[in-house]
């Protein structure tokens, strides 16, 4: 009997000791953007000396609070546009028929096994012939259509009651509207789970921005924090460094807190569609 | 259908066939009608795909062939960009970098990732708690986690070294030595994506049927007996699905090397990405980018090609 607690005690012990692996660094990280330079190199998260100095030369040297706008804007525009066209294209391919639609779908297919390196290059020079760079534009319209996302909102459409389509067009329904009213209620749980990772991927995404943007007020907010770092304007100083990365941090974090379910549960079916 | 009404409002059974064939040949009108709104909705999608994704495809197969600094105009150059890549030191040394990473990164992440997941798979308290608390690397950015580990790796200051030097063990070079860093970025990555995979091993665990442990504990099979003969292979799908995210998450290593090292030391952590990047916007080679791009391609598809034949087997569940 004794064994079998001294066990389930080893594993809580075990499990807790892995699970402040994983949340401390964050931890020392706020903690070390609000102390003073010296006292950041030890692992106390308190300090006596606290202060929004770091924070302060941040805001200072770099336009991060218009970053942070164009990380919204540019996010918020690409997600929305993702979930519109992709259930377009999933509403078309599980629900109409036409000729060419499945060539269409093995052509999605396809698309999603082209290694992102081959077509990096080329696709900077179509943004440099359009007149794209240092513009929105370069950020949001090649991510507009998302493969992932048509492929699970085909795959999710295909389970609405054929049914209550053929009602709502007997009654007089345009297929947008059939689209927008009737089949997107019913998906919500697929809507999240496209919206979630598109979200999270183009809030995080750094390469792309770094090479279509060299104008300051288009960065966004990874990019600029990215070339903080790495620049010589945070002249080492560690403490203005984990400022910047902490507020890089925040929005998604908060955003996490609260949908923690839907950002696993996403994520999980990402893997699954593999 | 509207619930039946009153008697009045019923149709005869003549009305009712007459109705039912006006209804089918509204539903055939609109399934016509379907076709045209089908492409519209498509659309779209096509002209997505042949700016984003079929030029770009063409496109890069008339640069490879070129020499071109995208202000001036191209010149080309027939396969002189694959003749010097194959000469280049720097793109043999990115390859043999990034394959550092995938043997330490992929089998670390697998064995840890498994064991975690099988340990939230237990009958247990708080499971949404840590594996919350192992996700949260997941979706914060790329860039906080390197700034961050980039202070845990310094050699005088950080964390790790002070951990070191407190039981006695002498300080590690992880960054500045040219051979720690790139297991040093392993190791980092290693902990940024652990909690996708444990959440897609939690997910493989769960499908396991339990009738196969209860069979197996009825022959008298031990825990690590069942672990190694049913559990390995009935996750199998998961395993190859690991394996191959995190190839090509290795090949597409980017912003940890050019935060935290940029490349060095000596280039002992440039990344095939990294070499291409600097390759096209430093030095504005954009055949000798792209042509280093569609062999990559290549490599990746090849080295997954060869993944699957190996790790893959057929499932008995």
């Amino acid at each position: 009997m004794t064994g079998k607690i001294i066990k389930k005690w080893l594993f809580y012990i075990v499990l807790t000791g892995a699970a402040v692996t994983f949340i401390y660094p964050f931890l020392w990280m706020a903690a070390g953007s609000l102390k003073p330079e010296i006292e950041i190199p030890n692992f106390s998260l308190l300090s006596r000396n606290l202060s929004v100095n770091s924070y302060k030369v941040v805001l200072d040297k770099i336009p991060i609070i218009r970053a942070f706008f164009n990380s919204v804007l540019v996010a918020t525009s690409v997600t929305a546009s993702v979930l519109v066209f992709s259930s377009m294209v999933g509403y078309a391919l599980s629900r109409l028929r036409f000729r060419g639609r499945e060539l269409i779908f093995t052509v999605i297919l396809f698309t999603m096994m082209i290694p992102f390196q081959l077509t990096l290059i080329p696709l900077y020079t179509l943004i440099v012939k359009f007149g794209w760079t240092d513009t929105y534009w370069a950020l949001i319209v090649p991510y507009m259509i998302n493969a992932f996302g048509i492929l699970l909102f085909r795959q999710y459409f295909k389970a609405v009651p054929q049914d209550l389509i053929d009602a709502a067009r007997v009654d007089g329904c345009g297929e947008l509207r059939i689209l927008f009213r009737i089949i997107w209620p019913l998906s919500v749980p697929a809507l999240v789970t496209v919206g979630i990772i598109v979200f999270m991927m183009t809030w995080n995404e750094v390469l792309w921005p770094l090479i279509v943007v060299r104008k300051e007020t288009i960065m966004t907010m990874p990019q600029m924090v990215t070339l903080f770092a790495v620049g010589g304007r945070v002249e080492s100083q560690v403490g203005v460094k984990l400022a910047a990365a902490m507020m890089l941090t925040l929005p998604i974090v908060i955003v996490y807190l609260f949908f923690q379910r839907h950002f696993i549960a996403s994520m999980a079916t990402t893997g699954l569609k593999g | 259908m509207p619930p039946n009404g009153p008697e009045r409002f019923c149709p005869g059974d003549k009305d009712r066939s007459k109705i039912a064939k006006s209804l089918r040949m509204k539903i055939k009108h609109k399934i016509e009608k379907g076709n045209r709104v089908g492409y519209l909705f498509v659309s779209p999608y096509i002209i997505f795909f042949l700016l984003f994704t079929a030029y770009p495809l063409i496109f890069s197969f008339v640069l490879i062939f070129h020499k071109w600094n995208i202000i001036g105009p191209m010149r080309w150059v027939g396969l002189d960009n694959f003749i010097t890549l194959i000469h280049d030191a720097l793109f043999w040394k990115s390859l043999a970098n990034t394959f550092i990473f995938l043997v330490i990164h992929i089998p670390l992440q697998i064995v840890l990732a498994l064991i975690a997941a099988e340990m939230l798979n237990q009958k247990m308290r708080l499971r949404v708690f840590f594996r919350g608390a192992f996700f949260l690397p997941v979706v914060i950015s790329g860039v906080v986690v390197t700034i961050l580990w980039q202070q845990f790796y310094s050699t005088d200051t950080g964390l790790f070294n002070a951990l070191l030097t407190h039981i006695g063990l002498p300080r590690v070079p992880w960054l500045t030595s040219t051979k720690a860093a790139m297991p040093s970025i392993a190791l980092m990555a290693t902990w940024k994506n652990m909690g996708l995979y444990i959440v897609l091993f939690l997910a493989g665990l769960q499908g396991v049927p339990r009738y196969l442990y209860e069979a197996a504990e009825i022959d008298g099979a031990g825990k690590l007996q069942q672990f190694l003969k049913i559990t390995i292979p009935a996750i199998n799908p998961t395993v190859v699905l690991v394996v191959i995210i995190s190839t090509i998450g290795g090949f597409s290593l980017f912003i940890e090397p050019y935060v935290m090292t940029q490349g060095g030391p000596l280039n002992s952590t440039m990344s095939c990405v990294l070499y291409i990047y600097k390759q096209a916007f430093t030095f504005y080679k954009m055949g000798y980018a792209a042509a280093f791009g569609f062999i990559l391609a290549f490599i990746i598809l090849g080295v997954v090609w060869v993944q699957r034949k190996v790790v893959e087997t057929e499932v008995y569940t």
